[in-house]
C-alpha cells in the first residue's frame, strides 16, 4: 500500500480511500517521550491541514494535521493506556487515526518515502 | 505536526555559547537556545534523565545563570536596601533565597545570597542577568563593588547519589559530609577551586558547584565517569523543579507578583516584615496585612492529558486563575501545575476545572512539593 509524507512529518498509508495517519519516525525523536494523545472523535470532518490530533511530550503539546481531506473513521484506542507507542513504533503500532478520503487529488502534493528521508536528511 | 507551546525567551542579536558548549555536543545534547545561550535541552530522552535524577544523579550545567560577588564599606546595609534578607542572620558560607522587588513589590528575580569572607555571593538567573546586574547597579552605592563572575562556571550535581559521587573525587580542608543542606564551603576538583555548597533545583540531597570556565569539561568529565552520574538536560531540570514544588521565574514569578501572592514569605525574613527598608516594602506589607486575592497554588490533574502555561483554571463556570507552569510529572505518572487561583479556590482538596484547548480537565489543589524533598539536613 502507497505511503506519504508531509514536511510537517505525518505520514499516511492509503488502501483504497481510507487512509492511516501517523508521525513519522523523525518526528517522535525531535517529540520525545510521549506522555498523551488527544485522539479524534469517529465522525469528525477535518480538511487538509486541520490539526484533529494533538501529541503531548513530557517537553510540550504539538498538533497533527490531517495530511488530506476526509472523514475520521478510527482512532488508535490502545494510545489511551500506551502513548508511548508512538515513541516506541511510531510508523506502524503507533498509528494516530483513519479517515475516509474525500479527495484523493490532495495525495499528489505530497512525498514519497525517498523524498521525504531527502528532506529529513537536509533539516 | 508543530509545537504549539515551546518554551521561548527574549532573543538576543546573537546566541552565545557557554563554557561547556563542546563538551555538550560531544555528549549527544540537542541544543536550544535559553536565556540567549545555546544549551541541552536533553541527551537520551527528558523522562529517562528525571528519573536517572532521582534514582541516582544528574549533573546539570547551569553557567547560564549570573554570579556576582558584591562588596565593599557597608556592603550588608547596602544589600537589605534591595533585599528582604535579614543579613544579621545569614551565617557565613550558606546560602539563603532572596529575591529582587520593584517599587511596586514585584519580583524582578529570585536568587540566592551567600556570605563569604569578604563580600556576598548571589546567584541569579540566566535570562534575567543582565536587568539585574543593572538594577543593583543603579541601587547599590557607589562605594559597593558588583563583579560579575563571568569567567566562572556553574554545574549542579542533583540526586540521592550525588554525594557518593562527588565526594570520591573532592579534596578540602575539611569532608564534604561537613556540609549539610545549605551549607557552602571551599573544595578542590581536579585540581581547581570549586565553590560547593549543598544546595539546588531539583527537591533531591545534591551540589552546585561554581568552578573556573576553563577548568569546566576536565571536571565535568571526572562527574561524569562516576558511575552514578550522567548528564541532564534543561527538559529534566524543569519537570524536577515543577514536582518539587519550586517556582520557574518567568513563569511562575514576575514583577505581576510579589512574595504575598507567590507564596514565598520565607523569603520575606522575619525582621524584614516588621521593619521594612527595602525596595518594595510598602506593598509586600500592605499584601501581608490585607492579604492577595490570589495566591500560587499546586494542581494535580486527573487522567494523563497536560495543562500548560496560560491554561485557565474554573470552579464551575467562573474563571477562578490561571496556570503559570504545568506538565507530566514522570515520578507520580500524572499531570502537575502551578496557578494562581482565587483565595477562596485555594485550599488543598479544591475540585477544580482546567480549559485546555476548549475541554475541562479535572484537577485538586494540592500542597507542594509534589514529590517530597529528599534534602539531607
Amino acid at each position: 500500500m502507497p505511503r506519504y509524507f508531509t514536511q510537517d512529518h505525518e505520514w499516511i498509508e492509503v488502501d483504497g480511500d481510507t487512509g492511516t495517519v501517523g508521525i513519522t519516525d523523525y518526528a517522535q525523536g525531535q517529540l520525545g517521550d510521549i506522555t498523551f494523545v488527544e485522539l479524534p472523535e469517529t465522525g469528525t470532518a477535518v480538511k487538509k491541514g486541520d490539526a484533529p490530533c494533538v501529541v503531548d511530550s513530557v517537553k510540550a503539546a504539538s498538533d497533527v494535521y490531517a495530511p488530506v481531506s476526509g472523514t475520521v473513521t478510527d482512532a488508535n484506542s490502545a494510545l489511551a493506556d500506551e502513548p508511548e507507542l508512538v515513541n516506541s513504533d511510531p510508523e506502524n503500532g503507533g498509528w494516530l487515526f483513519r479517515l475516509t478520503l474525500s479527495d484523493a487529488t490532495e495525495l499528489d502534493g505530497l512525498m514519497d518515502k525517498a523524498a521525504y528521508d531527502a528532506y529529513v536528511a537536509g533539516l | 505536526m508543530s509545537e504549539a507551546d515551546d518554551q521561548t525567551e527574549d532573543q538576543p542579536i546573537e546566541t552565545l555559547t557557554l563554557p561547556l558548549d563542546a563538551w555538550h555536543r560531544e555528549k549527544g545534547g540537542r541544543m536550544v537556545e535559553f536565556a540567549g545561550y545555546w544549551m541541552p535541552v536533553q541527551y537520551e530522552g527528558i523522562m529517562a534523565e528525571h528519573l536517572w535524577t532521582r534514582e541516582s544523579a544528574g549533573l546539570f550545567d547551569v553557567s547560564h545563570m549570573g554570579q556576582l560577588f558584591i562588596s565593599g564599606e557597608g556592603v550588608e546595609a547596602a544589600l537589605e536596601a534591595v533585599l528582604p534578607i535579614d543579613l544579621s542572620t545569614l551565617k557565613p558560607f550558606g546560602p539563603r533565597y532572596s529575591m529582587l522587588l520593584d517599587e511596586q513589590g514585584g519580583i524582578l528575580d529570585d536568587l540566592m545570597v551567600t556570605r563569604w569572607s569578604s563580600g556576598f555571593y548571589l546567584v541569579v538567573n540566566g535570562a534575567t542577568k543582565w536587568d539585574d546586574i543593572a538594577h543593583l547597579r543603579e541601587h547599590l552605592p557607589d562605594e559597593i563593588t558588583l563583579t560579575h563572575l563571568d569567567e566562572s562556571a556553574l554545574l549542579a550535581l542533583q540526586g540521592p547519589k550525588a554525594f557518593a559521587a562527588l565526594e570520591r573525587v573532592v579534596s578540602g580542608e575539611y569532608p564534604l559530609s561537613a556540609l549539610t543542606f545549605m551549607k557552602g564551603g571551599q573544595f578542590k576538583l581536579a585540581g581547581a577551586d570549586a565553590w560547593i555548597s549543598r544546595s539546588g533545583y531539583t527537591g533531591e540531597d545534591g551540589f552546585e558547584i561554581s568552578i573556573p570556565a576553563e577548568n569546566a569539561a576536565e571536571i565535568a568529565d571526572l562527574l561524569c565517569a562516576q558511575p552514578e552520574v550522567k548528564p541532564i538536560g534543561l527538559g529534566a531540570r524543569d519537570s524536577l523543579r515543577l514536582e518539587a514544588g519550586l517556582p520557574l521565574y518567568g513563569h511562575d514569578l514576575s514583577p505581576d507578583h510579589s512574595p504575598v501572592d507567590a507564596d514565598l514569605l520565607f523569603a520575606v525574613n522575619k525582621r524584614r516584615r516588621s521593619e521594612g527598608g527595602f525596595i518594595g516594602a510598602e506593598r509586600v506589607l500592605r499584601d501581608l496585612a490585607d492579604g492577595t486575592p490570589q495566591v500560587r497554588v499546586g494542581l494535580a490533574l486527573d487522567g494523563r492529558q497536560a495543562a500548560r502555561e496560560g491554561a485557565e483554571v474554573y470552579a464551575g463556570s467562573d474563571k477562578v486563575g490561571v496556570l503559570t507552569s504545568g506538565g507530566f510529572s514522570p515520578t507520580l505518572g500524572h499531570p502537575i501545575a502551578m496557578a494562581y487561583v482565587n483565595r477562596a479556590q485555594a485550599a488543598a482538596g479544591t475540585a477544580l476545572e482546567i480549559d485546555v484547548r476548549g475541554k475541562r480537565l479535572a484537577a485538586t489543589v494540592v500542597p507542594m512539593p509534589f514529590v517530597p524533598h529528599r534534602y539531607h539536613r
